[in-house]
């Protein structure tokens, strides 16, 4: 019966929370609307999702948003350098990251903080999720190096997150 | 007094950080390289100037609001995904790419979205 | 020293601004064009909500959280028409 009303229960406190977020007031009538639109979306759309892996470790979420929030504010610092100094020096260069992820949510997780990361913008996936190619700005001459990093900081700790 | 300090500071942080961010643009010598400017120092720049607005609101108006962070959420979830489908229009047009760039044959490769090992010849 | 603050930030992001203009001329290719166009979205989201700090009313955060969307929305279907010539398949 639960189950019925609420389909997707996440999706549901999420609506709701962004409701609020966006009127900016906890006034009951914006409350009310809110649980209302928070049952009504999920009802009417899971139908049309595709099922995907949900959050084993919610806990460990914190720890990693944190770190990809520091390296954010690191990548920005070293493109800023590159950016403004001579732009002859800059080495760019692809790389393939082979991938442990196959599942689309948690490769989807991985790819958005490669890109917000570093000097690194992911730019494809090869077909059946075995491979992603991202464009270095500032290759270092072991492309190894790089590789490793992704692997160990944060295809890990999404593995670790999502349990898969 | 404070308030102002802490504005004015994260104000022009971010200021900077998005003119380099458009510096970046203009200067960087092929697409794939000015890719990175924009979808980096944009996003922060904007970041810090929605957290200045933030603040600003909380001393004129007294509460903290929200919206901008709701902004934010919402630029450092797309940013990333439009940087990724942009990548795939630069393969997939061939966009040329600076003479020094390393591995440029991983690009006919993951334009047809083949693994690193089958090689593509021409 | 808030408003002085402000003022400079605005001008920042015109200039800014005017970079991605100069961008979005010089080309050479419509991946650059797009990409020009989306830094200019964004830039101009920050200058709405400066000047919304200089006039000191918070009804602009509506108009910013629309130009995001419509933004990504509209960046998006531009690269999706170059992939594939067509937006919906």
């Amino acid at each position: 019966m639960l189950k019925r009303i609420f389909p997707l229960p996440h999706h549901s406190i999420l609506i709701f929370a962004v409701w609020l977020m966006l009127n900016n007031s906890l006034s009951p009538g914006h409350i009310l609307l809110g649980i209302v639109l928070g049952i009504l979306i999920p009802y009417l759309s899971a139908p049309l999702r595709i099922p995907q892996p949900s959050i084993a470790k919610p806990l460990k979420l914190f720890p990693y948003v944190l770190m990809v929030l520091k390296d954010i504010i690191v990548a920005n610092i070293q493109v800023a350098l590159l950016v403004l100094g001579p732009t002859k020096n800059i080495k760019p260069g692809f790389i393939a990251v082979p991938l442990d992820i196959k599942d689309d949510l948690p490769l989807t997780v991985l790819a958005s903080t490669v890109t917000m990361t570093p000097g690194t913008v992911s730019a494809e996936v090869s077909q059946e999720n075995e491979y992603l190619y991202v464009h270095v700005l500032h290759l270092p001459e072991d492309e190894q190096e790089i590789i490793s990093y992704i692997k160990t900081h944060y295809e890990a700790k999404i593995k670790e997150i999502f349990g898969c | 007094m404070v308030f102002e300090i802490i504005i004015s500071v994260l104000l022009i942080i971010g200021g900077l950080f998005i003119l380099i961010g458009s510096l970046g643009l203009l200067r960087l010598p092929d697409f794939y390289t000015r890719l990175h400017a924009p979808t980096k120092a944009t996003t922060l720049g904007l970041g810090s100037v929605l957290l200045a607005s933030m603040v600003f609101t909380y001393k004129i108006e007294g509460y903290i609001s929200v919206n901008e962070l709701l902004i934010t959420l919402f630029l450092v979830i797309t940013a990333p995904v439009v940087a990724h489908i942009l990548a795939k229009v630069g393969f997939h047009h061939q966009v040329k790419m600076t003479a020094n760039t390393r591995n440029q044959e991983l690009v006919k490769v993951a334009r047809v979205r083949g693994k690193p090992q089958n090689k593509i010849e021409e | 020293m808030l408003n002085i603050a402000v003022i400079f930030v605005g001008v920042i992001l015109c200039i800014a601004l005017i970079l991605n203009l100069i961008r979005l001329f010089l080309g050479p290719n419509t991946a650059d064009r797009i990409l020009a166009l989306d830094t200019m979205y964004i830039n101009s989201i920050a200058l709405i909500l400066v000047y919304g700090m200089h006039s000191e009313t918070p009804l602009y955060f509506e108009a910013a959280l629309l130009i995001a969307m419509l933004g990504f929305v509209s960046s998006v279907a531009f690269s999706k028409y170059l992939l594939r010539g067509d937006i919906i398949e």
